[in-house]
């Protein structure tokens, strides 16, 4: 039996940007990307849930702060708390910061330019079901694009969370954290879009090895649920 | 009932734009030893006096105006 493409979704809220990117993306590397509104109680049947870049809700009072009361977040909160893969970019870090999903805070970066460049990420851990094609002390290329990124962490962050760190001072983050996981490790922030690096036309396809994680932790995911 | 929210970065917090301000107005040839930036929220509040609606403005602070990790904040009741 050829093995199921898994349903990925990728929420639009108003104001996202890089919805359809991770939605080409993740259809390249073989997963079924569906597209999910912010407006949705419901989720669909779904392996996985993208939260993607961009300034929803106008980044009004904080970015991702408007965006915890969507409907859509609301439903991704409790499939992350059933166990559900819940990976969030950029604005959807900062989502998963404010929805309490993900510890700590992005702030205004340190220099308050908005910083637009490819950078290097090391890898921390590839026990996760982001970072499983990787290997730990890896160095991968993706770009970031933010004006808050700055990762303030939270005291007494459990070193095992940082999933991925910038190699050079990106943004003036704690530890130079840019990606961080919960404490079950089933949901990922980063600030890099691996979304926009999954082609080397795009100058990287480091990106997709960690798409290509996902992809394939959810593949696993449903597998698994199937033949429960 | 009015009530006035100041949301301020807290203390040992990185505040770039706050640094910005500061070194723009030492351009102007203002002498500051350190400026800080946060936030004013006004609002209209439903309560019955003013300890109700400190309360009420309270909770909305901790809920949605301030991040507790980053920001301090301050609820004035204007009466």
């Amino acid at each position: 039996m050829a093995s199921p493409q898994p349903r990925i979704g990728v929420v639009t809220y108003p104001g996202s940007q890089d919805d359809r990117d991770a939605l080409w993306a993740l259809s390249a590397l073989d997963a079924e990307a569906v597209h999910v509104w912010h407006e949705e109680r419901e989720l669909p049947d779904l392996d996985a849930v993208v939260l993607p870049g961009g300034f929803s809700y106008g980044d009004y009072l904080r970015c991702g702060a408007i965006a915890r009361f969507s409907p859509a977040t609301q439903a991704i909160v409790e499939f992350a708390r059933d166990g559900g893969i819940v990976l969030g970019i950029c604005n959807g870090f900062q989502i998963l910061c404010e929805a309490g999903l993900l510890p700590g805070v992005l702030a205004r970066n340190a220099s308050l330019r908005f910083v637009c460049r490819d950078v290097p990420l090391t890898v921390e851990r590839d026990d996760t079901p982001f970072t499983s094609r990787c290997s730990a002390g890896q160095t991968l290329v993706i770009p970031v694009k933010h004006g808050d990124g700055r990762y303030v962490a939270p005291a007494g962050l459990d070193p095992r969370q940082v999933v991925l760190r910038y190699a050079e001072d990106c943004n003036g983050s704690d530890d130079d954290i840019a990606g961080v996981c919960n404490e079950a490790g089933n949901v990922l922030g980063l600030m890099p879009h691996p979304e926009h690096a999954v082609d080397p036309l795009l100058g990287s396809a480091d990106g997709a090895l960690l798409l290509a994680s996902l992809v394939e932790a959810a593949r696993s995911r449903a597998l698994a649920l199937t033949s429960a | 009932m009015r009530a006035t929210v100041l949301v301020r970065p807290k203390e040992g917090i990185l505040d770039p734009q706050g640094q910005a301000v500061g070194s723009a107005l030492g351009h102007l040839g203002f002498e500051v030893g350190s400026a800080r930036v946060g936030k004013v929220i006004d609002l209209e509040v439903d309560a019955p006096d003013e300890a109700a609606a400190r309360a009420e403005v309270e909770k909305m602070c901790e809920q949605l105006l301030a991040n507790p990790l980053m920001e301090s904040y301050e609820v004035e009741i204007v009466g």
